[in-house]
Protein backbone atom coordinates (compact mmCIF):
# COMPACT_ATOMS: atom_id res chain seq x y z
CA UNK A 1 0.00 0.00 0.00
CA UNK A 2 1.38 3.37 -1.16
CA UNK A 3 -0.26 5.22 1.46
CA UNK A 4 -0.51 3.89 5.05
CA UNK A 5 -1.89 7.10 6.98
CA UNK A 6 -4.72 9.06 7.05
CA UNK A 7 -2.86 12.17 7.32
CA UNK A 8 -1.36 11.09 3.84
CA UNK A 9 -5.04 12.08 2.48
CA UNK A 10 -6.17 14.59 4.76
CA UNK A 11 -3.18 16.71 4.50
CA UNK A 12 -0.71 18.25 4.02
CA UNK A 13 -0.73 21.17 5.43
CA UNK A 14 0.74 23.44 3.18
CA UNK A 15 0.99 27.06 0.60
CA UNK A 16 -1.18 26.61 -2.27
CA UNK A 17 -1.92 25.76 -5.21
CA UNK A 18 -1.03 22.20 -6.18
CA UNK A 19 -0.21 19.33 -3.59
CA UNK A 20 1.50 17.01 -6.26
CA UNK A 21 3.44 20.33 -7.72
CA UNK A 22 4.12 22.36 -4.57
CA UNK A 23 3.83 20.34 -1.48
CA UNK A 24 5.57 17.41 -3.06
CA UNK A 25 8.11 19.59 -4.78
CA UNK A 26 8.70 21.18 -1.54
CA UNK A 27 9.54 17.77 -0.04
CA UNK A 28 12.15 16.35 -2.76
CA UNK A 29 14.27 19.70 -1.98
CA UNK A 30 14.26 18.99 1.74
CA UNK A 31 15.00 15.21 1.66
CA UNK A 32 18.22 16.38 -0.68
CA UNK A 33 18.98 18.88 1.81
CA UNK A 34 18.50 17.04 4.43
CA UNK A 35 20.58 13.99 2.76
CA UNK A 36 23.06 16.42 1.57
CA UNK A 37 23.26 17.25 5.33
CA UNK A 38 24.02 21.66 4.73
CA UNK A 39 22.85 23.94 3.02
CA UNK A 40 24.24 23.65 -0.75
CA UNK A 41 26.53 26.21 -2.66
CA UNK A 42 24.42 25.89 -5.78
CA UNK A 43 21.57 23.79 -7.27
CA UNK A 44 20.70 22.82 -10.59
CA UNK A 45 17.21 21.60 -10.73
CA UNK A 46 15.86 19.49 -13.77
CA UNK A 47 11.79 19.39 -14.37
CA UNK A 48 10.07 16.57 -16.28
CA UNK A 49 6.54 15.90 -17.74
CA UNK A 50 3.95 18.12 -16.20
CA UNK A 51 6.78 19.56 -13.46
CA UNK A 52 8.31 20.55 -16.76
CA UNK A 53 5.40 22.09 -18.31
CA UNK A 54 3.73 23.53 -15.56
CA UNK A 55 6.13 24.25 -13.03
CA UNK A 56 6.20 28.35 -13.31
CA UNK A 57 2.35 28.79 -12.90
CA UNK A 58 2.41 26.20 -9.94
CA UNK A 59 5.37 27.74 -7.62
CA UNK A 60 7.49 24.06 -8.30
CA UNK A 61 10.06 26.27 -8.69
CA UNK A 62 9.50 28.01 -5.67
CA UNK A 63 8.73 25.20 -4.04
CA UNK A 64 11.34 22.98 -4.24
CA UNK A 65 14.19 25.85 -3.68
CA UNK A 66 12.00 26.11 -0.60
CA UNK A 67 12.72 22.84 0.40
CA UNK A 68 16.61 23.09 -0.47
CA UNK A 69 16.39 25.87 2.07
CA UNK A 70 14.73 23.33 4.44
CA UNK A 71 11.33 24.60 4.58
CA UNK A 72 8.31 22.83 5.52
CA UNK A 73 5.10 22.15 3.20
CA UNK A 74 3.52 25.22 4.77
CA UNK A 75 5.98 27.48 5.48
CA UNK A 76 5.22 30.96 3.73
CA UNK A 77 8.73 31.86 3.20
CA UNK A 78 8.03 29.35 0.37
CA UNK A 79 6.74 32.13 -1.84
CA UNK A 80 10.15 34.49 -1.86
CA UNK A 81 12.57 31.61 -1.51
CA UNK A 82 14.28 32.45 -4.99
CA UNK A 83 15.04 35.71 -3.37
CA UNK A 84 16.09 34.20 0.16
CA UNK A 85 17.74 31.78 -1.73
CA UNK A 86 19.97 34.38 -3.39
CA UNK A 87 20.23 36.66 -0.67
CA UNK A 88 22.15 33.51 0.91
CA UNK A 89 24.45 33.08 -2.15
CA UNK A 90 22.67 29.67 -3.29
CA UNK A 91 22.83 30.63 -6.80
CA UNK A 92 19.89 28.06 -8.86
CA UNK A 93 19.49 26.89 -12.12
CA UNK A 94 16.47 25.15 -13.62
CA UNK A 95 16.13 22.77 -16.55
CA UNK A 96 13.17 22.14 -18.79
CA UNK A 97 13.80 18.14 -19.79
CA UNK A 98 11.84 16.88 -22.64
CA UNK A 99 12.77 13.26 -21.71
CA UNK A 100 9.78 10.85 -21.01
CA UNK A 101 9.98 9.37 -17.55
CA UNK A 102 7.99 6.62 -15.91
CA UNK A 103 6.26 9.20 -13.55
CA UNK A 104 4.68 12.59 -14.77
CA UNK A 105 5.68 14.66 -12.06
CA UNK A 106 9.69 13.81 -11.90
CA UNK A 107 12.27 16.13 -10.56
CA UNK A 108 16.10 15.85 -10.59
CA UNK A 109 18.11 17.80 -8.17
CA UNK A 110 22.27 18.44 -8.31
CA UNK A 111 23.10 20.19 -5.28
CA UNK A 112 26.65 21.29 -4.09
CA UNK A 113 29.34 22.76 -2.32
CA UNK A 114 32.86 23.13 -2.12
CA UNK A 115 33.11 19.49 -0.34
CA UNK A 116 30.71 17.88 -2.33
CA UNK A 117 27.65 17.12 -4.50
CA UNK A 118 24.55 15.40 -4.47
CA UNK A 119 22.40 13.86 -6.97
CA UNK A 120 19.04 13.03 -6.00
CA UNK A 121 15.50 11.60 -8.33
CA UNK A 122 12.18 12.66 -6.82
CA UNK A 123 8.86 12.16 -8.01
CA UNK A 124 5.94 13.53 -6.59
CA UNK A 125 2.53 10.51 -6.82
CA UNK A 126 -0.35 12.96 -5.45
CA UNK A 127 -1.26 14.49 -2.53
CA UNK A 128 2.28 15.45 -1.58
CA UNK A 129 3.08 12.23 -1.19
CA UNK A 130 6.92 11.51 -2.84
CA UNK A 131 9.07 9.19 -3.56
CA UNK A 132 12.74 8.92 -3.71
CA UNK A 133 13.95 6.94 -6.69
CA UNK A 134 17.78 7.74 -7.46
CA UNK A 135 20.39 8.88 -5.16
CA UNK A 136 23.98 9.65 -6.97
CA UNK A 137 22.92 6.87 -9.93
CA UNK A 138 21.38 4.42 -7.40
CA UNK A 139 17.94 3.23 -7.98
CA UNK A 140 15.99 3.21 -4.75
CA UNK A 141 12.67 3.18 -3.16
CA UNK A 142 11.89 5.31 -0.08
CA UNK A 143 8.38 5.81 0.94
CA UNK A 144 9.42 8.77 3.17
CA UNK A 145 6.90 7.36 5.68
CA UNK A 146 9.71 6.57 8.26
CA UNK A 147 12.44 7.26 9.36
CA UNK A 148 15.59 5.99 6.61
CA UNK A 149 18.94 5.11 6.80
CA UNK A 150 21.18 5.77 4.05
CA UNK A 151 24.29 3.79 4.16
CA UNK A 152 26.86 4.71 1.37
CA UNK A 153 29.54 1.28 1.48
CA UNK A 154 32.12 -0.68 -0.26
CA UNK A 155 30.57 -4.08 -1.53
CA UNK A 156 31.96 -6.64 0.65
CA UNK A 157 31.14 -9.46 2.90
CA UNK A 158 29.91 -8.48 6.29
CA UNK A 159 29.04 -5.05 5.58
CA UNK A 160 24.95 -5.37 5.64
CA UNK A 161 25.78 -7.68 9.07
CA UNK A 162 27.36 -5.24 10.42
CA UNK A 163 24.84 -2.33 9.98
CA UNK A 164 21.87 -4.78 10.74
CA UNK A 165 24.27 -5.98 14.08
CA UNK A 166 24.34 -2.26 15.13
CA UNK A 167 20.62 -1.41 14.67
CA UNK A 168 19.73 -4.55 16.37
CA UNK A 169 21.71 -3.96 19.39
CA UNK A 170 19.65 -0.53 19.86
CA UNK A 171 16.57 -2.04 19.03
CA UNK A 172 16.16 -0.57 16.09
CA UNK A 173 13.49 -2.54 14.22
CA UNK A 174 14.29 -2.45 9.96
CA UNK A 175 10.79 -2.20 7.99
CA UNK A 176 12.11 -2.06 4.44
CA UNK A 177 15.61 -2.81 2.93
CA UNK A 178 17.36 -2.58 -0.69
CA UNK A 179 20.85 -2.93 -0.86
CA UNK A 180 21.92 -2.01 -4.95
CA UNK A 181 25.24 -1.22 -5.87
CA UNK A 182 27.22 -0.25 -9.21
CA UNK A 183 29.42 -2.81 -9.96
CA UNK A 184 30.60 -6.22 -7.72
CA UNK A 185 33.28 -5.01 -5.66
CA UNK A 186 32.07 -1.12 -5.94
CA UNK A 187 30.26 1.27 -3.94
CA UNK A 188 26.87 0.05 -2.97
CA UNK A 189 23.30 1.61 -1.18
CA UNK A 190 22.04 0.70 1.81
CA UNK A 191 18.72 1.84 1.98
CA UNK A 192 17.07 1.22 5.21
CA UNK A 193 13.63 2.24 6.75
CA UNK A 194 13.39 1.54 10.86
CA UNK A 195 10.27 2.16 12.77
CA UNK A 196 12.30 4.17 15.44
CA UNK A 197 13.84 7.30 15.88
CA UNK A 198 18.00 7.16 15.14
CA UNK A 199 20.08 8.82 17.77
CA UNK A 200 23.57 10.26 16.83
CA UNK A 201 24.95 7.31 18.78
CA UNK A 202 23.69 4.95 16.28
CA UNK A 203 24.57 6.69 13.24
CA UNK A 204 28.55 7.29 14.73
CA UNK A 205 28.32 3.90 15.76
CA UNK A 206 27.55 2.62 12.09
CA UNK A 207 30.03 5.40 10.61
CA UNK A 208 33.06 3.59 12.62
CA UNK A 209 32.24 0.12 10.65
CA UNK A 210 34.85 -1.26 8.32
CA UNK A 211 33.74 -0.52 4.73
CA UNK A 212 31.25 2.37 5.60
CA UNK A 213 31.32 5.39 3.44
CA UNK A 214 28.84 7.74 4.73
CA UNK A 215 25.68 7.62 6.61
CA UNK A 216 22.77 9.61 6.57
CA UNK A 217 19.44 9.58 8.08
CA UNK A 218 15.79 11.36 7.17
CA UNK A 219 13.40 11.62 9.98
CA UNK A 220 9.69 11.89 8.33
CA UNK B 1 -5.83 -3.21 8.31
CA UNK B 2 -9.26 -2.66 5.60
CA UNK B 3 -7.26 -2.46 2.04
CA UNK B 4 -11.27 -1.99 0.59
CA UNK B 5 -14.78 -0.43 0.86
CA UNK B 6 -16.19 -3.92 1.56
CA UNK B 7 -13.52 -4.73 4.42
CA UNK B 8 -13.88 -1.25 6.07
CA UNK B 9 -18.05 -1.58 5.78
CA UNK B 10 -17.58 -5.25 7.28
CA UNK B 11 -14.87 -4.30 10.42
CA UNK B 12 -17.43 -1.16 10.96
CA UNK B 13 -20.37 -3.19 11.26
CA UNK B 14 -19.21 -6.49 13.45
CA UNK B 15 -17.39 -4.18 15.88
CA UNK B 16 -20.35 -1.80 16.38
CA UNK B 17 -18.89 1.38 15.56
CA UNK B 18 -18.26 4.40 13.55
CA UNK B 19 -16.44 4.48 10.17
CA UNK B 20 -14.10 7.56 11.93
CA UNK B 21 -13.48 5.40 14.74
CA UNK B 22 -12.10 2.56 12.49
CA UNK B 23 -9.53 4.95 11.15
CA UNK B 24 -8.42 6.14 14.37
CA UNK B 25 -8.19 2.78 15.22
CA UNK B 26 -5.76 1.58 12.13
CA UNK B 27 -4.00 5.24 12.51
CA UNK B 28 -2.69 4.40 16.10
CA UNK B 29 -1.79 0.82 15.00
CA UNK B 30 0.14 1.79 11.92
CA UNK B 31 2.01 4.63 13.65
CA UNK B 32 1.98 3.95 16.67
CA UNK B 33 0.92 6.83 18.84
CA UNK B 34 -1.75 8.19 20.67
CA UNK B 35 -5.54 8.83 20.09
CA UNK B 36 -4.51 12.56 21.67
CA UNK B 37 -1.86 12.74 19.66
CA UNK B 38 -3.54 11.70 16.26
CA UNK B 39 -6.47 13.83 17.30
CA UNK B 40 -4.38 16.82 18.15
CA UNK B 41 -3.42 16.50 14.15
CA UNK B 42 -6.66 16.62 12.47
CA UNK B 43 -7.90 18.86 15.16
CA UNK B 44 -4.68 21.57 13.33
CA UNK B 45 -6.36 20.42 10.11
CA UNK B 46 -9.81 21.46 11.10
CA UNK B 47 -8.24 24.62 11.97
CA UNK B 48 -6.52 25.63 8.29
CA UNK B 49 -9.28 24.34 7.07
CA UNK B 50 -11.83 26.81 8.99
CA UNK B 51 -9.36 30.00 8.49
CA UNK B 52 -9.06 28.67 4.18
CA UNK B 53 -12.98 29.07 4.27
CA UNK B 54 -12.53 32.27 6.14
CA UNK B 55 -10.32 34.05 4.24
CA UNK B 56 -11.92 32.91 0.95
CA UNK B 57 -15.31 34.23 1.92
CA UNK B 58 -13.46 37.93 2.67
CA UNK B 59 -12.09 37.79 -1.04
CA UNK B 60 -8.69 36.73 -2.35
CA UNK B 61 -7.91 36.89 -5.92
CA UNK B 62 -5.06 34.54 -7.70
CA UNK B 63 -1.47 36.12 -9.05
CA UNK B 64 -3.13 35.30 -12.27
CA UNK B 65 -5.77 36.83 -12.29
CA UNK B 66 -7.97 33.45 -13.38
CA UNK B 67 -9.91 33.60 -10.56
CA UNK B 68 -10.89 35.14 -7.05
CA UNK B 69 -14.05 36.62 -5.53
CA UNK B 70 -17.02 33.76 -6.46
CA UNK B 71 -17.59 32.45 -2.89
CA UNK B 72 -18.25 36.25 -1.53
CA UNK B 73 -20.66 37.06 -4.92
CA UNK B 74 -22.25 33.43 -3.59
CA UNK B 75 -22.81 34.57 -0.23
CA UNK B 76 -24.23 37.83 -1.13
CA UNK B 77 -26.61 35.87 -3.70
CA UNK B 78 -27.58 33.59 -0.77
CA UNK B 79 -28.28 36.28 1.52
CA UNK B 80 -30.87 37.85 -0.40
CA UNK B 81 -32.87 34.53 -0.61
CA UNK B 82 -34.24 34.52 -4.52
CA UNK B 83 -32.17 31.03 -5.06
CA UNK B 84 -33.55 27.80 -6.91
CA UNK B 85 -31.81 25.43 -5.61
CA UNK B 86 -31.09 25.14 -1.56
CA UNK B 87 -29.24 27.13 0.67
CA UNK B 88 -27.11 24.85 2.10
CA UNK B 89 -25.99 23.56 -1.05
CA UNK B 90 -25.21 26.81 -1.99
CA UNK B 91 -23.28 27.14 1.53
CA UNK B 92 -21.56 24.26 1.24
CA UNK B 93 -20.84 25.49 -2.92
CA UNK B 94 -19.36 28.73 -1.80
CA UNK B 95 -17.64 27.45 1.20
CA UNK B 96 -15.42 25.04 -1.54
CA UNK B 97 -15.16 27.87 -3.96
CA UNK B 98 -13.53 29.92 -1.04
CA UNK B 99 -11.51 27.07 0.03
CA UNK B 100 -10.03 26.54 -3.33
CA UNK B 101 -9.55 30.50 -4.14
CA UNK B 102 -7.35 30.41 -1.16
CA UNK B 103 -5.06 27.88 -2.73
CA UNK B 104 -5.04 29.08 -6.13
CA UNK B 105 -3.99 32.49 -4.66
CA UNK B 106 -0.92 30.66 -2.84
CA UNK B 107 -2.82 30.98 0.06
CA UNK B 108 -2.76 27.60 3.28
CA UNK B 109 -5.03 25.12 2.93
CA UNK B 110 -4.92 21.58 4.23
CA UNK B 111 -4.64 19.24 1.22
CA UNK B 112 -7.80 16.60 1.56
CA UNK B 113 -6.96 14.78 -0.69
CA UNK B 114 -5.08 17.09 -3.15
CA UNK B 115 -4.80 20.77 -2.92
CA UNK B 116 -6.66 21.27 -6.59
CA UNK B 117 -9.74 19.54 -4.67
CA UNK B 118 -9.00 20.87 -1.13
CA UNK B 119 -12.45 22.76 -1.36
CA UNK B 120 -14.78 19.83 -1.23
CA UNK B 121 -14.68 18.29 2.18
CA UNK B 122 -14.17 21.56 4.14
CA UNK B 123 -16.80 23.05 1.96
CA UNK B 124 -19.79 20.75 3.29
CA UNK B 125 -17.92 20.13 6.54
CA UNK B 126 -18.83 23.95 7.37
CA UNK B 127 -22.26 23.82 5.54
CA UNK B 128 -23.60 20.79 7.08
CA UNK B 129 -22.40 21.91 10.56
CA UNK B 130 -24.82 24.97 10.49
CA UNK B 131 -27.74 22.61 9.99
CA UNK B 132 -26.44 19.17 12.33
CA UNK B 133 -24.59 21.34 15.11
CA UNK B 134 -21.82 18.93 15.79
CA UNK B 135 -19.78 18.88 18.55
CA UNK B 136 -15.90 19.34 17.40
CA UNK B 137 -15.30 15.92 17.75
CA UNK B 138 -17.85 15.47 15.58
CA UNK B 139 -16.34 17.70 12.87
CA UNK B 140 -12.56 16.29 13.57
CA UNK B 141 -14.47 12.46 13.19
CA UNK B 142 -16.11 13.75 9.87
CA UNK B 143 -12.17 14.37 8.88
CA UNK B 144 -11.39 11.09 9.56
CA UNK B 145 -14.85 9.49 7.68
CA UNK B 146 -13.54 11.07 4.70
CA UNK B 147 -9.96 10.19 5.25
CA UNK B 148 -10.88 6.34 5.52
CA UNK B 149 -12.98 6.20 2.38
CA UNK B 150 -9.89 8.47 0.24
CA UNK B 151 -7.62 5.75 1.97
CA UNK B 152 -8.79 3.14 0.05
CA UNK B 153 -9.30 5.10 -3.25
CA UNK B 154 -5.40 6.26 -2.67
CA UNK B 155 -4.25 2.93 -2.68
CA UNK B 156 -6.44 0.85 -5.33
CA UNK B 157 -6.76 3.82 -7.66
CA UNK B 158 -5.54 7.06 -7.37
CA UNK B 159 -5.91 10.56 -5.97
CA UNK B 160 -4.10 12.26 -8.95
CA UNK B 161 -5.32 14.14 -11.66
CA UNK B 162 -1.80 13.84 -13.38
CA UNK B 163 -2.58 9.81 -12.92
CA UNK B 164 -5.99 9.68 -12.96
CA UNK B 165 -7.80 12.60 -14.12
CA UNK B 166 -10.04 15.03 -12.10
CA UNK B 167 -12.33 11.99 -11.52
CA UNK B 168 -9.79 10.87 -9.07
CA UNK B 169 -8.85 13.98 -7.56
CA UNK B 170 -12.49 16.17 -6.63
CA UNK B 171 -13.95 12.46 -7.70
CA UNK B 172 -12.39 11.69 -4.74
CA UNK B 173 -12.94 13.87 -2.49
CA UNK B 174 -16.97 14.46 -3.39
CA UNK B 175 -17.17 10.86 -2.40
CA UNK B 176 -15.16 11.13 0.51
CA UNK B 177 -17.20 14.07 1.87
CA UNK B 178 -20.77 12.38 0.74
CA UNK B 179 -19.48 9.34 3.15
CA UNK B 180 -18.44 11.76 5.92
CA UNK B 181 -21.82 13.83 5.51
CA UNK B 182 -23.90 11.03 5.89
CA UNK B 183 -22.05 9.40 9.31
CA UNK B 184 -22.32 13.30 10.87
CA UNK B 185 -26.11 13.16 9.75
CA UNK B 186 -26.46 9.43 11.70
CA UNK B 187 -26.60 7.32 8.57
CA UNK B 188 -25.28 3.74 8.74
CA UNK B 189 -21.37 2.71 7.48
CA UNK B 190 -23.35 1.07 4.91
CA UNK B 191 -24.98 4.25 3.67
CA UNK B 192 -21.60 5.92 3.96
CA UNK B 193 -20.33 3.57 1.28
CA UNK B 194 -23.71 4.10 -1.15
CA UNK B 195 -23.20 7.53 -1.10
CA UNK B 196 -19.52 7.22 -1.76
CA UNK B 197 -20.61 5.35 -4.57
CA UNK B 198 -23.18 7.24 -5.93
CA UNK B 199 -21.05 10.47 -5.81
CA UNK B 200 -17.95 8.98 -7.26
CA UNK B 201 -20.49 7.64 -10.68
CA UNK B 202 -21.69 10.49 -10.89
CA UNK B 203 -17.78 12.19 -11.03
CA UNK B 204 -16.38 8.98 -13.71
CA UNK B 205 -14.56 10.46 -16.81
CA UNK B 206 -13.65 13.65 -15.29
CA UNK B 207 -10.68 14.89 -17.08
CA UNK B 208 -7.87 17.44 -15.65
CA UNK B 209 -7.26 20.08 -17.73
CA UNK B 210 -6.46 23.29 -16.41
CA UNK B 211 -6.02 26.31 -18.44
CA UNK B 212 -2.22 27.32 -18.84
CA UNK B 213 -1.62 24.21 -16.38
CA UNK B 214 -2.94 26.03 -13.42
CA UNK B 215 -4.74 24.66 -10.55
CA UNK B 216 -7.64 27.61 -11.02
CA UNK B 217 -10.10 27.34 -14.11
CA UNK B 218 -11.44 25.15 -14.28
CA UNK B 219 -11.08 23.42 -10.50
CA UNK B 220 -12.30 25.97 -8.60
CA UNK B 221 -15.94 25.38 -10.20
CA UNK B 222 -15.29 21.32 -10.30
CA UNK B 223 -14.70 21.90 -6.32
CA UNK B 224 -18.13 23.65 -6.45
CA UNK B 225 -20.28 21.43 -7.99
CA UNK B 226 -18.03 18.15 -6.37
CA UNK B 227 -19.44 19.93 -3.59
CA UNK B 228 -22.57 20.02 -4.59
CA UNK B 229 -22.89 16.38 -5.70
CA UNK B 230 -21.49 15.32 -2.15
CA UNK B 231 -24.49 16.90 -0.51
CA UNK B 232 -27.01 15.65 -3.10
CA UNK B 233 -25.65 11.91 -2.94
CA UNK B 234 -25.60 12.26 1.40
CA UNK B 235 -29.33 13.04 1.06
CA UNK B 236 -29.63 10.25 -1.67
CA UNK B 237 -28.23 7.56 0.63
CA UNK B 238 -29.64 8.97 4.05
CA UNK B 239 -32.89 8.19 1.89
CA UNK B 240 -32.51 4.55 1.61
CA UNK B 241 -31.16 4.80 -2.23
CA UNK B 242 -28.84 2.26 -3.32
CA UNK B 243 -25.87 2.29 -5.62
CA UNK B 244 -26.50 -0.69 -8.37
CA UNK B 245 -22.83 -1.25 -8.76
CA UNK B 246 -20.69 -1.41 -5.55
CA UNK B 247 -18.57 1.01 -4.23
CA UNK B 248 -15.20 -0.88 -4.61
CA UNK B 249 -16.12 -1.45 -8.32
CA UNK B 250 -16.99 1.66 -8.96
CA UNK B 251 -13.61 3.03 -7.18
CA UNK B 252 -12.00 0.06 -9.76
CA UNK B 253 -13.91 1.34 -12.59
CA UNK B 254 -12.46 4.80 -12.00
CA UNK B 255 -8.87 3.21 -11.93
CA UNK B 256 -9.35 1.81 -15.21
CA UNK B 257 -10.47 4.84 -16.62
CA UNK B 258 -8.14 6.95 -15.51
CA UNK B 259 -5.75 3.96 -17.22
CA UNK B 260 -7.27 4.56 -20.16
CA UNK B 261 -7.87 8.07 -20.58
CA UNK B 262 -5.38 10.04 -22.80
CA UNK B 263 -2.13 11.61 -21.56
CA UNK B 264 -3.58 15.48 -22.88
CA UNK B 265 -5.91 14.98 -20.26
CA UNK B 266 -4.10 14.10 -17.38
CA UNK B 267 -2.89 17.49 -16.13
CA UNK B 268 -0.88 18.39 -19.23
CA UNK B 269 -2.51 21.76 -20.32
CA UNK B 270 -2.69 19.67 -23.73
CA UNK B 271 -6.53 18.96 -23.64
CA UNK B 272 -9.58 19.65 -23.46
CA UNK B 273 -10.45 23.24 -21.82
CA UNK B 274 -6.52 24.41 -21.65
CA UNK B 275 -6.72 23.61 -25.35
CA UNK B 276 -9.57 25.86 -26.14
CA UNK B 277 -9.12 29.34 -28.00
CA UNK B 278 -9.66 30.85 -24.85
CA UNK B 279 -7.42 28.49 -22.56
CA UNK B 280 -5.06 29.15 -25.04
CA UNK B 281 -4.98 32.53 -25.28
CA UNK B 282 -4.69 32.86 -21.63
CA UNK B 283 -1.55 30.70 -21.39
CA UNK B 284 -0.19 32.96 -24.01
CA UNK B 285 -0.99 36.37 -21.76
CA UNK B 286 -0.46 34.54 -18.28
CA UNK B 287 2.96 32.72 -19.33
CA UNK B 288 3.96 35.88 -22.37
CA UNK B 289 4.84 32.08 -24.27
CA UNK B 290 3.75 31.83 -28.40
CA UNK B 291 0.22 31.14 -28.61
CA UNK B 292 -0.70 27.45 -29.02
CA UNK B 293 -3.19 26.12 -31.62
CA UNK B 294 -5.81 24.40 -29.75
CA UNK B 295 -6.36 20.64 -30.92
Amino acid sequence: MKYKSVFDIIGPIMIGPSSSHTAGAARIGRVARSLFGRQPKWANISFYGSFAKTYKGHGTDVAIVGGLLDFDTFDERIKTSLQIADSLGVSISFHEEDAVTDHPNTAKVVIGDDDGELELVGISIGGGKIEITELNGFALKLSGNHPALLVVHDDRYGAIAGVANVLAKFAINIGHMEVSRKEKGQKALMTIEVDQNIDDAVIQELSALPNITQVTKIVD
Amino acid sequence: MFRNVAELIEIAQSSNKKISEIMIEQEMEFTGRTREEIFEQMDKNLTIMEQAVERGLEGVRSVSGLTGGDAVLLQKYIEKGNFLTGKNILDAVSKAVATNEVNAAMGTICATPTAGSAGVVPGTLFAVKNVLNPTREEMINFLFTSGAFGFVVANNASISGAAGGCQAEVGSASGMAAAAIVEMAGGTPDQCAQAMAITLKNMLGLVCDPVAGLVEVPCVKRNAMGAANAMVAADMALAGITSTIPCDEVIDAMYKIGLTMPTALKETAQGGLAATPTGRELEAKIFGVPLQKGD
